[in-house]
């Protein structure tokens, strides 16, 4: 198991990285942007897949499906509404 | 197995960064979508190959089901933007929460609780405040921008009221550290749940003193604490993919969140708990300046003999739904010859980017989208301001008079053109309830009417001939 110093580290090495990279992106992005971090930190999924997955009791299972369910919505509708917004910019 | 599991985090992570790195320029912002499907396909698949999962059925019902959820919520029209934002983000919140309450029963229930460290049961407690207060209140805002009917569009406020939304998140906080300094006490798992339940209560507290013109600052700062929802979640698991993903998230919700909040000079503590748009003590301005109304024909003339016009856009222009128009407005000035820009102020319309991306659906090149700290220096030399559905962001009060909620809000330089020409829907005041003395200036002219009724009228001028 890692210990918590070392994710606290990879928290600030993240956030670094990550306000190094937003500052930079284009300010008639703003609203793809918002979709698109969006879409990404639904990542979630993956706590939610092991929770609705693994032998656990069946109410824990239930709160795992619905929580798969609400981070693989913002998965599929984050990427796609990204995706259609962005087509609408490169088209000219 | 978990080699394959920490190389895969490892490449998701780049891809996230890519995505987020090839947002820097609309040419390649694409791609950027690409690499984060990427990287999500990758994250899940490993995931899923895990040797402890066994209920594959569940996994691809609930998968299923977020895609006929999910698909539908991608197609809404691009005015719906900010409310299916604000509903992403409830989604995110409720996510990280119900994750956090399965992973506290679950470490609970353990014979002797091994899990239950004092840093991972804070992480928890930090995952599950965050998540459901982030669920509540995005819904609330995305239940505002919708217009829902039972949720009051104006802030609703009472005395007392930042007593008791801060004294809801203490007693929350505090019933966290009563468990994690007894984790294994009888009264524990209530403990945890009237937690959940006031976290639920603090998010719809948080919401209901804010009104539409805050939307932006607000959704900026849903978006961060859905990310570090998602971090705090990553630290429960331990996850460092789900921290990298979560601070990359929390991160762009908190430049956002500045640049919202400088472009409207007021500091997150005033935006959450400031209530802006109360009904404000009437100015006792002597005199009051009258309105000059022009006609459709008259503001066409002035455009055909303008050599320069900035459009200026607000949250009018998308409740119109007038980008199309704007567009034919665009194509037959600039068929005469005429130089026409769109000057954009961050915080235009209901989310960052708003009218960006209204403007880009209806075709308009994004090299005529000028931010207003570049515009402003041109507005002296330009002949005709167009606003469109814009208020606030345009009020010259918001330089001097102190008096008002907008006061020391950087705006766009409208009345320093030679001409306003401001299309309105009715005579009165904006969302934020404040008299806007552009209206009433020497060299502006009044359009009333619903935005896209009046640039039909004014692309008809122009195409019937009536003007040569």
């Amino acid at each position: 198991m890692t210990d918590f110093g070392s994710m606290l580290f990879v928290f600030v090495l993240a956030t670094f990285i990550g306000l190094g990279v937003i500052r930079r992106v284009s300010r008639l992005l703003y609203t793809p942007l918002m979709s698109l971090t969006n879409a990404i930190s639904a990542i979630a999924v993956v706590g939610s897949i092991v929770v609705t997955g693994a032998d656990h009791p069946l109410t824990i299972r239930i709160l795992g499906a619905v929580a798969l369910f609400a981070s693989m919505t913002n998965i599929v509708s984050g990427f796609m509404i990204t995706d259609r917004m962005l087509k609408m910019f490169k088209k000219q | 197995m978990h080699l394959i599991g920490e190389l895969a985090a490892v490449l998701a992570t780049s891809l996230f960064i890519f995505a987020l790195y090839w947002m820097n320029d609309p040419k390649t912002a694409r791609r950027g979508v690409v690499a984060g499907v990427t990287g999500m396909t990758v994250a899940v698949v490993t995931t899923w190959l895990q040797p402890e999962i066994i209920h594959h059925g569940w996994i691809v019902a609930a998968i299923i089901l977020g895609f006929v959820v999910g698909v539908p919520l991608s197609r809404v029209p691009l005015t719906a933007v900010p409310q299916r934002t604000a509903l992403s983000h409830a989604f995110g919140g409720l996510a990280a929460g119900l994750v956090g309450t399965a992973e506290f029963f679950l470490w609970t229930g353990e014979a002797g609780g091994p899990h239950l460290t004092p840093f991972r049961l804070s992480a928890l407690f930090i995952e599950v405040i965050l998540g459901f207060l982030t669920f509540t209140g995005s819904l609330m805002a995305a239940g505002k921008l919708q217009e829902v009917r039972w949720i009051p569009q104006r802030p609703v406020t009472y005395p007392g009221q930042n007593f008791v939304n801060i004294g809801v998140l203490v007693i929350a906080i505090a019933l966290g550290v009563l468990i994690v300094l007894n984790p294994t006490a009888p009264w524990a798992p209530q403990a945890f749940i009237a937690i959940a339940v006031l976290a639920v209560i603090f998010g719809v507290l948080l919401i209901i003193p804010i009104g539409g013109a805050d939307m932006p600052t607000v959704i900026s700062i849903l978006n961060a604490y859905a990310g570090l929802a998602a971090v705090a979640m990553g630290f429960v698991l331990d996850s460092k993919l789900l921290v990298t993903a979560g601070a990359l998230d929390g991160s762009s919700g908190l430049i956002l969140s500045i640049i919202m909040c400088r472009a409207m000079n007021r500091s997150f503590t005033n935006v959450l708990f400031g209530a802006f748009g109360k009904a404000q003590p009437a100015l006792a301005s002597g005199e009051q300046k009258a309105w000059k109304q022009e006609t459709v024909e008259g503001a066409s003339q002035l455009l055909d003999q303008a050599r320069t016009v900035v459009i200026i856009p607000g949250y009018g222009m998308a409740v119109a739904q007038a980008q199309h128009k704007v567009r034919e407005l665009f194509d037959a000035l600039t068929k005469r010859g005429v130089i026409v820009k769109f000057a954009i102020h961050p915080v235009a319309g209901r989310m960052p980017g708003h009218m960006n991306v209204l403007l880009a659906e209806a075709n308009i090149p994004y090299s005529a989208l000028v931010e207003m700290d570049e515009i402003n220096p041109e507005m002296p030399q330009t002949d005709v301001a167009l606003v469109l559905g814009a208020n606030d962001v345009v009020n010259p009060a918001a330089r001097y008079n102190k008096g008002t909620p907008i006061y020391g809000m950087p705006i766009i330089d409208a009345d320093k053109a030679k001409t306003v020409l401001a299309v309105k829907r009715s005579k009165n005041p904006g969302f934020a309830g404040i008299d806007n003395e552009l209206y009433t200036l020497d060299n502006t002219w009044m359009l009333f009417g619903d935005a896209k009724a009046v640039l039909a009228d004014l692309v008809k001028q122009f195409g019937s001939g009536g003007i040569h």
